[in-house]
């Protein structure tokens, strides 16, 4: 039989302008370019990661779709048909990275933030203080102090820990295994510097970085990998997986091959061996057992750090958080369907979970009703492409924002989504040493601080023109949001009015 | 609460203002010529759509009761009114508050006033100020064209639609002694046209009045609505109050404490206090961020033993201070002052959320 499968994209050369210095065909890590006496593309390998292109002296190359048309039908669009090709001729799931792809409704577009006018006057950042810190943590519902008969006052309510940020925008779960060493070192440098979070991941945190500790929250999740004394110890905070927007209900598969040395020691398991994180976590099989695992998790560090729980966002997740927040975490990320991934399989990413913008809303709304908000943090994630995004996510009732894409984007990453394939030519999500030193740990970090600042100035210029100076005021404000292009239900579940009222 | 029209809760209207303030910290009495006399100075800074005043120890012989003051639109939101309070409280004296007709005073409510005991056997666990803050939300959400507007021992709030002087002269205030009085004039962007949503906005023995928009509305709300407060005026100020409620009377925070939840410190000068003080303040900011009052105003609170006067921490709205002897007075603008004291002792403009307060004398607060 004839196996057609066409090629996602052209790769085009121009022979005039290519001057033969073959340094493409050595960039490219999907072997989508050869050299035989002129550059010679293989178009089926190529994955638009635009490498070639960005190396390219002479800019003699161009990344096209493939132009081959199928008959335009909106229901057996291009990429189903080829996805049946390909399952036909394997017979196994499809793998892809990054977030969901597919044309959702983005609510956060359908979501406008409001302005003072003359009632209230707008405040200028460059004038006045503007205030972004933020405080991840449980927090009593009130707060007692012992007045002396001078007039002062000592603070007598003892706090749980709490951890500080400058700006309410934190470095997402990004495991060292799914990414390379060298983006987990300029992630770590980066947070230090803007004076915020980065978050290990399930893979443990590489020995070199516990020197970074009170800038990391670390994980635990179903596999385990890395967890040990000084790793608890060393971070700002504890995080349970439970779940991840871009795989609800899965669990993790970093294969043996990329199981290299550091990694083998850092995840704590023999070298060239699968690392495999069950679906659930085995001793978690219900609220009571999450209880046991947050307060033995609290027990280990004597109840000096923060130990939170990430969820998924599904259908159910206002009562799931709810019930969360009662087992005694003290702060819930919650990973909207959008969120980002290493690997997953893509019916899984394409088709499970529900919108951040809804989950975030539906669950700060939860937690008012039950009384219980101040007893955890909330932070937001899957899918914050933008300082507007994060304002949005705080309107909502955010109390912090955690971005994992964008940061890799910072970083060079074109959104190819093959993070699976080990192969990434912007050496982010690879083990291979030759282009793991694609990234250099210091201008990337250099890369991720300017991110966060730019964000960080962007949230004060548009906090200004709120005419607030400080972002608790406008946290969980929904009344400073208006909706254009909504439903009612969905306006009331964002607890927002249209445009106009 | 509601009849007919939009109505202030129906929609949300930002204001102008002016405020003004005066209190004798001996607790001498004075009557409300003076206070008439300061807000009617500024006159341009409101615009005939709201005034009012609160006044305390204008009850000396009642000022163990709770006293009521109510607005009905009709007769029958007086007779479920009174049925819903005899039964609920100790009716201890009815009567309709003397006014005079004023022409320029148009659409003025039914006014009545009811002094009230509560008998400890309906208190149920409750503890009496959260019983008759009960009663008063009863009235304002379920009983149809009434609205208690004041609810305090051994004071009132006088308020209405018109400027402020004449809202003075239709009261009779002039008739009243008071040690502390306080004012406001308004300019609403929109036409309310119902008295209830004047200021001075009151609960319990708390009053404000206030100058300014709050742009953190939003949450402030939505936290006062964890603790069981229901802000049905979408109002500012009505959001003031309750914060102030919370914050002293069920958090049991001493007034400076409050203010410093209101309208805090910013992080670099917290971070640069003494240890002790500058933990409790950050602990506030973390714990109470939702109270904080963003966005400008300058606000005058009064409690049966002090007036407070506070602005936002940029002072994006104007306050003046003067003190004369033990007479403390605070105004939207000095001429207001000046008015009423010529020569004051001194005169100073407060530090943007730096709270000033005038206190009753020890000797005169055991009254």
């Amino acid at each position: 039989m004839l196996n057609f499968l066409p090629s996602d994209f052209s790769v085009l050369i121009e022979p005039e302008s290519c001057i033969k210095c073959r340094r493409c065909v050595r960039e490219c890590s999907f072997e989508a370019l050869v050299f035989r006496d002129r550059v010679v593309p293989d178009h089926s390998r190529c994955v638009a990661c635009h490498r070639c292109v960005a190396v390219c002296p002479s800019g003699a190359i161009t990344v096209v779709r493939n132009r081959l048309a199928f008959r335009q039908n909106a229901n057996w669009d291009e990429e189903i048909i080829k996805n049946v090709y390909k399952q036909a001729r394997v017979g196994g799931k499809l793998l892809t990275g990054t977030g969901n792809d597919k044309p959702y409704p983005i609510y956060w577009d359908h979501l406008l933030i409001d302005a003072a006018q003359v009632t209230n006057p707008s405040i200028d950042p460059l004038r006045e203080p503007m205030e972004l810190r933020t405080y991840l943590g449980r927090k009593p519902s009130r707060l007692d102090f012992y007045h002396d008969a001078g007039g002062g006052f000592k603070l007598t309510t003892v706090l749980e820990p709490q951890i500080k940020l400058e700006t309410p925008i934190i470095f997402a779960g990004m495991s060292y295994g799914a990414v390379s060493l060298n983006v987990h070192r300029a992630l770590a440098a980066a947070a230090r510097r803007a004076g915020t979070l980065m978050n290990s991941g399930e893979g443990g945190l590489h020995e070199s970085l516990y020197s970074f500790g009170e800038n990391v929250i670390v994980q635990v999740a179903s596999g385990r990998f890395g967890i040990n004394r000084a790793y608890l110890e060393r971070a700002a905070a504890v995080e349970i997986k439970i779940g991840q927007g871009a795989k609800p209900g899965i669990g993790g598969h970093l294969p043996g091959e990329k199981v290299t040395g550091e990694i083998s020691k850092t995840r704590m398991i023999p070298e060239g061996t699968d690392a495999l994180s069950p679906a659930p976590h085995h001793d978690i099989y219900s609220i009571e057992d999450l209880r046991q695992l947050i307060y033995a998790i609290k027990e280990a560090v004597r109840y000096q750090k923060p130990v939170g729980v990430k969820i998924s966002a599904v259908h159910n997740v206002a009562a799931i958080s709810s019930g969360v927040v009662r087992a005694g975490a003290d702060f819930v990320t919650i990973d909207g369907f959008r969120g980002g991934t290493g690997a997953t399989p893509t019916i899984i990413r394409d088709h499970v979970g529900i919108p951040i913008e809804m989950a975030l809303a539906a669950v700060d709304d939860r937690l008012r009703q039950e009384g219980i908000r101040h007893q955890a943090s909330l932070i937001a994630s899957g899918s914050i492409r933008s300082s507007a995004d994060v304002l949005k996510a705080v309107a909502l009732g955010a109390d912090a924002v955690a971005i994992g894409t964008a940061a890799l984007i910072a970083l060079g990453c074109q959104m190819c989504q093959k993070c699976y394939t080990g192969r990434c030519a912007w050496g982010i999500t690879t083990q291979r040493v030759d282009l793991t030193d694609r990234v250099d740990p210091e201008e990337g970090a250099e890369r991720l601080y300017n991110l966060l600042r730019a964000w960080s100035l962007e949230i004060k210029e548009i906090l200004g023109a709120l005419g607030l100076n400080s972002i608790e005021s406008l946290r969980g404000s929904r009344e400073r949001l208006r909706a254009v292009g909504l439903t009612g239900t969905e306006m009331e579940i964002l607890g927002v009015k249209p445009a106009g009222r | 609460m509601k009849a007919g029209g939009l109505r202030e809760g129906d929609f949300r209207i930002p204001s102008g203002c002016a405020v003004a303030g005066i209190m004798n910290e001996d607790g001498k009495r004075f009557n409300g010529e003076k206070i008439v006399q300061a807000i009617s100075i500024m006159r341009e800074r409101s615009n005939g759509l709201g005034g009012g005043f609160s006044a305390y120890g204008i009850y000396p012989e009642f000022k163990d009761y709770y006293a009521f003051h109510v607005m009905f639109d009709h007769e029958e939101g007086r007779h479920g009114t009174e049925t819903f309070l005899q039964e609920s409280t100790v009716v201890v004296k009815s009567e309709a508050i003397p006014i005079r007709k004023q022409l320029s005073m148009t659409d003025a409510p039914l006014l009545w006033r009811y002094f009230l005991e509560v008998p400890k056997s309906r208190l149920n666990g409750l503890t009496e100020e959260d019983y008759v803050m009960r009663l008063v939300m009863h009235v304002n959400d379920s009983i149809e064209g009434a609205f208690v507007f004041s609810s305090g021992k051994n004071m009132g709030v006088f308020k209405g639609v018109g400027y402020p002087e004449d809202i003075g002269r239709f009261f009779r205030l002039e008739e009243y002694e008071g040690y502390l009085w306080t004012a406001h004039g308004r300019f609403p962007t929109n036409t309310p046209g119902w008295w209830g949503g004047a200021h001075p906005f009151s609960l319990l023995g708390w009053s404000v009045v206030h100058n300014g928009e709050i742009s953190s509305y939003g949450i402030n709300k939505r936290y006062l609505e964890m603790f069981g407060y229901r802000c049905t005026l979408m109002t500012d100020t009505e959001v003031i109050v309750y914060l102030l409620d919370l914050l002293m009377r069920k958090h049991n925070l001493p007034l400076d404490v409050a203010c410093l939840v209101l309208a805090p410190p910013f992080w670099r000068d917290i971070d640069r206090m003494e240890e002790n003080r500058r933990e409790a303040v950050t602990a506030l900011r973390m714990i109470y961020g939702s109270a904080l009052l963003n966005g400008p105003f300058s606000v005058i609170i009064a409690h049966e033993n002090e007036m407070i006067g506070l602005t936002d921490r940029i002072m994006l709205r104007p306050l003046v201070i003067a003190r004369k002897e033990a007479t403390l007075y605070m105004a939207s603008e000095e001429a207001a002052i000046r008015e009423v004291c010529p020569y004051p002792d001194r005169v100073w403009t407060p530090k943007g959320g730096v709270p000033v307060m005038a206190r009753l004398n020890e000797a005169a607060a055991v009254r």
